[in-house]
């Protein structure tokens, strides 16, 4: 109903202005309607995020637990026998049990919450406000995007207590492990579910994405041409680009993988003998590699699934609180353009010693290190932002200056990493660990916080408590850098990663102290998110109500909304836009909203 | 549960509680004081955090260099390692660069650039010349990085030279196992199928095939010479698993169903790590760096490298594993071994087949 007033919208406003009168008056919204199968966009978007926050937690605490492993190999913890029970027989985390937790946390954090927990959040939430929308393309696939995710979710939490335990072959799953449930007891029911609950989180992850792709391209208010969108949106539009793209890869390797498991063909088993069984399997001629291949195809351009929103959110958030305008916009959408297509093409960076041609394995090095030229561009322009600004440290700009500080020192290692020459040496270390944490893992948290922290007052009409804003920053971040940064040592040491216990290994041995040091800390920062969590919630019920439409001073479109949008966001008629999202500091004026028609003697920009 | 994990719960809830109960009284404060002060004051302490932040954290990144760069392994102890070595400190000293002129300028700028009441900031919305500059300069740095590690990556990845030691090493859940081609420094054929670890005849080795016979097949280290190439022809029986060489700074995945290859050549003997590193038990390990099972973390391999006339010596007083396998049929007892029809439950395979019987 709302996107027909889109749609006719402009010419018609008695029309829309109907619509409006209806769904304010007329519409019975149940509880079920309105907060379980709700067809607001915004609504969605708190789902998600919830949603996110729950699997953040568990996922979090999986973490907890094998640090304590790693942080205390030789001692006996009671405790966890009482809740885990035979996982943790005698107080001391099984290894199958071990390595359940680490494949868990990677799939959790990397799937539930930085791309559906993130993306999902956002891209709803901001979409239709910032373009000037009604709702989505459509609402009711939306709708669909989160509960084929609560299925998901579903499955894969269902898979954490059957006997055999849930998968626990890493979180890329390669096979022959993730194929053999006699190779790994993570392997029987629990890969199963995996493979199921991804399935229908692929499904999810497309119903989103293509709702996103075309709400932006064919939605925008009058007036919002493509040039004109903050950078967010342009973030979030690559982002469902990319996913669009390579979810159904890895879906394909996924399907060939429950073949091999169940109907006997042999895409990725060959010459296969079990110590287990004393047997040894009848396939011959498929290739393990394969599998790799496809799932490194959608793996890497997660990466920057993941990343990218995060740029788009600091972006934004970063020039409105440095009251500028952000520097280079349409460098900013180049570079987020060549990441995205630079994503597609690196993915066998993640494969130089399997046995990959050497040959074919240099132009990956030359594509990888090229992406690199993007996001220094970003960087720099970032840097030039806060140059000249009148920054003001809400807890959102310190989380968008924490990215950017995170982005680069992750980053950097990254230009290690893609170097295949090192990354002989590199690889599946914990240089690896703390590379793809500190960019991807904690960079997009904090693209992630700095958004809810951003957007909670329109999210909820009342702000997050900004005393434990500032403390939860700065304890992540700091304990961040103290937890990730040393582990680059352990890894030029040749420290493997997913080992529960390095005690009978000469060359690793001498980080028990360090690793005692790490899993001290991340507690202490697991404990602090726990804070925000409750920050969260508390201030859904009790914050401080916001009590002017645009608290941040800001120029976007959702700023123009009621404090409490209602479904179509606007009443009346949608605002038409005239310039574009960043007249900060312009002419001596402190903001000029995009709603603003360029008034005669005004200077021109770019 | 424990009389410590009630504690440690209990401090944490109590900390929630006065934090929270901070969190809740400065809002107050904030009311009382006017918001603009209380802004003002928490812009302050911010911006000053920032730049301690910065300087304690480039502090930090040095102390942490100081403490840990011991932990790190010491010199590499192959060629290959070498190069990657200097591949490492050209990386090192370039992003090196960059990481603290980057960060220098964010926290710089965040703290010199917060707000002031007088302060206009300044409308800067782009410049083609500064985008260029930054796109140039990544580029022809990035250019050299690519030149160099590409120049290391064809070098190491080149083939192994001619009179190189070929070692066959398989991974198994969860140990490897070596194979030496034997006097005939022929490999005899194998086949999975033929695995029968009952019957001594772990890699599934084809005693139709006389190369066979003289196979060396061990578990206990890899023996290597000292300046001598050495290539390891890697193979998995099972799951995918990895051949990591710390100390050599060499990695290579052992992949079923596709044998893959590495050289390198070692530089020291074991004997002299002992003494380079003050460490009388060091072993050169090798470690398994693909997850491969729930024995991932204690897949350990150990390479010993000799010097020649050791490795000579070693050699001639291993047993084949045909002799192993059958050891009425050892040479010793006479009779040379007609060799076909003791394959038991082998399926000849197609390889099998080309083998020439007696």
């Amino acid at each position: 109903m709302s996107n027909e007033a889109i749609l006719h919208g402009s010419e018609v406003s008695t029309h829309e202005a109907h619509h409006d009168g209806h769904g304010e008056h007329h519409h019975h919204e149940t509880f079920i309607s309105k907060y379980v199968f709700s067809m607001d966009h915004k609504m969605i978007a708190k789902q998600f995020l919830i949603t996110g926050i729950i699997w953040a937690i568990l996922g979090g605490l999986m973490s907890v637990l094998f640090r304590l492993q790693l942080g205390f190999p030789d001692a006996t913890f009671p405790w966890l026998e009482n809740i885990l029970g035979h996982w943790a027989k005698g107080g001391k985390i099984q290894p199958e049990f071990y390595y359940a937790l680490v494949t868990m946390h990677g799939t959790v954090l990397v799937f539930f919450v930085l791309t559906a927990g993130l993306s999902g959040t956002f891209a709803n939430f901001l979409i239709p406000l910032q373009i000037g929308a009604r709702d989505m393309a459509s609402p009711f696939m939306n709708m669909l995007s989160y509960w084929f995710f609560f299925m998901s979710s579903v499955v894969m939490v269902s898979s954490l207590f059957i006997q055999t335990g849930p998968a626990s072959g890493g979180w890329t799953s390669y096979p022959p492990l993730s194929a053999l449930g006699d190779a790994s007891l993570g392997s029987k029911t629990g890969m199963d579910l995996w493979l199921i609950s991804m399935a229908l989180f692929v499904v999810s992850s497309l119903l989103g994405g293509l709702n996103y792709i075309s709400t932006i391209l064919n939605m925008r208010t009058k007036g919002m041409s493509m040039t004109r969108l903050p950078l967010t949106i342009w973030a979030l539009f690559f982002t469902a680009v990319l996913g669009v793209l390579s979810f159904p890869v890895l879906l394909s390797g996924f399907i060939l993988l429950l073949f091999d498991r169940h109907a006997g063909t042999s895409f990725y088993l060959s010459d296969i003998f079990l110590a287990s069984t004393q047997k040894a399997l009848p396939n011959e001629g498929g290739s393990a590699i394969l599998y790799q291949h496809l799932f490194w195809f959608l793996g890497h351009p997660e990466v920057y699934i993941i990343l990218l929103p995060a740029m788009g959110m600091v972006s934004e958030v970063m020039s409105t609180n440095a009251r500028k305008p952000i520097f280079g916009y349409m460098a900013m959408v180049g570079s987020i353009f060549a990441i995205t297509i630079l994503a597609f093409l690196v993915w066998a960076h993640h494969m130089f010693v399997t046995g990959l041609n050497p040959f074919l394995g240099s132009f990956f090095v030359l594509l990888t290190l090229l992406i690199a030229v993007p996001s220094a561009i970003k960087v720099f322009n970032w840097l030039t932002t806060l140059w000249r600004g009148n920054i003001r440290f809400t807890p959102a700009m310190l989380f968008a200056i924490g990215f950017v500080s995170l982005f680069i020192s992750g980053g950097l290692t990254g230009i290690w990493l893609g170097n295949s020459s090192l990354d002989i040496h590199l690889h599946d270390t914990y240089f690896v660990i703390a590379h793809f944490h500190i960019v991807m893992g904690v960079a997009s948290f904090f693209g992630m916080f700095c958004g809810v922290y951003h957007w909670f007052p329109k999210m909820y009409g009342r702000y997050l408590n900004n005393t434990m804003g500032y403390i939860h920053f700065w304890i992540t971040i700091v304990g961040a850098y103290l937890i990730f940064w040393p582990m680059h040592y352990e890894g030029l040491a040749g420290m493997p990663r997913r080992y529960l216990d390095y005690s009978g290994w000469a060359s690793f041995n001498q980080f028990g102290g360090l690793n005692h040091f790490i899993s001290i800390v991340s507690m202490i920062v697991f404990a602090v998110q726990l804070l925000f969590v409750f920050n969260f919630f508390y201030s859904i019920f009790k914050g401080r109500r916001v009590k002017t439409e645009n608290p941040w001073g800001s120029n976007t479109l959702e700023w123009t909304t009621p404090i409490h949008p209602g479904h179509g966001n606007w009443v009346g008629e949608i605002p038409e836009v005239h310039r574009w999202a960043y007249d900060y500091g312009k002419d001596g004026r402190e903001f000029i909203s995009q709603t603003e028609p360029i008034s005669a003697n005004e200077s021109e920009h770019h | 549960m424990s009389m410590s994990a009630f504690f440690i719960i209990a401090v944490l809830l109590l900390g929630f509680l006065i934090v929270f109960q901070i969190a809740k009284a400065s809002e107050y404060v904030a009311v009382l004081k006017g918001e603009k002060k209380t802004f003002e004051q928490n812009n302050r302490i911010n911006g000053f955090l920032l730049l301690a932040f910065l300087i304690l954290g480039l502090v930090g990144v040095y102390w942490c260099n100081a403490l840990l760069k011991p932990k790190i392994l010491g010199e590499a102890a192959s060629d290959h390692g070498q190069k990657i070595d200097q591949m490492l400190y050209i990386t090192l000293i370039i992003t090196g660069i960059v990481f603290v002129l980057t960060q220098v300028l964010l926290f710089w700028f965040a703290f010199k650039y917060q707000y002031k009441e007088n302060r206009k900031a300044f409308y800067f919305p782009h410049n083609n010349k500064l985008e260029l500059i930054w796109t140039v300069i990544p580029a022809i740095t990035l250019t050299i990085l690519v030149g160099f590690g590409l120049y290391y990556w064809f070098k190491i990845t080149g083939d192994a030279p001619k009179d190189a030691l070929v070692v066959e090493i398989t991974g198994k859940q969860f140990a490897w196992v070596y194979r030496y081609p034997g006097k005939d420094n022929t490999f005899g054929k194998k086949y999975y199928k033929n695995i029968n670890e009952a019957q001594s005849n772990q890699l599934g080795l084809l005693w139709d095939d006389p190369a066979s016979h003289d196979d060396i097949v061990t578990t206990e280290a890899l023996y290597i010479v000292k300046g001598q190439p050495v290539k390891l022809v890697i193979n998995s029986r099972d799951v995918v698993h990895d051949v990591g060489l710390s100390h050599f700074r060499m990695k290579m995945d052992a992949v079923p169903g596709t044998p893959t290859t590495m050289w390198f050549t070692p530089l020291y003997t074991t004997e002299e790590m002992k003494e380079k590193t003050n460490n009388p038990n060091f072993e050169y390990e090798i470690s398994c760096d693909q997850m491969c099972g729930k024995g991932h973390y204690s897949m350990k391999g150990i390479i010993k490298v000799v010097s020649q006339s050791d490795f000579i010596l070693w050699r001639a007083k291993q047993k084949p594993n045909y002799v192993q396998a059958f050891p009425e049929k050892s040479p010793s007892a006479a009779t040379p071994a007609p060799a076909a029809d003791s394959t038991k439950s082998a399926k000849p395979a197609a390889d099998s087949a080309a083998t020439a019987k007696k």
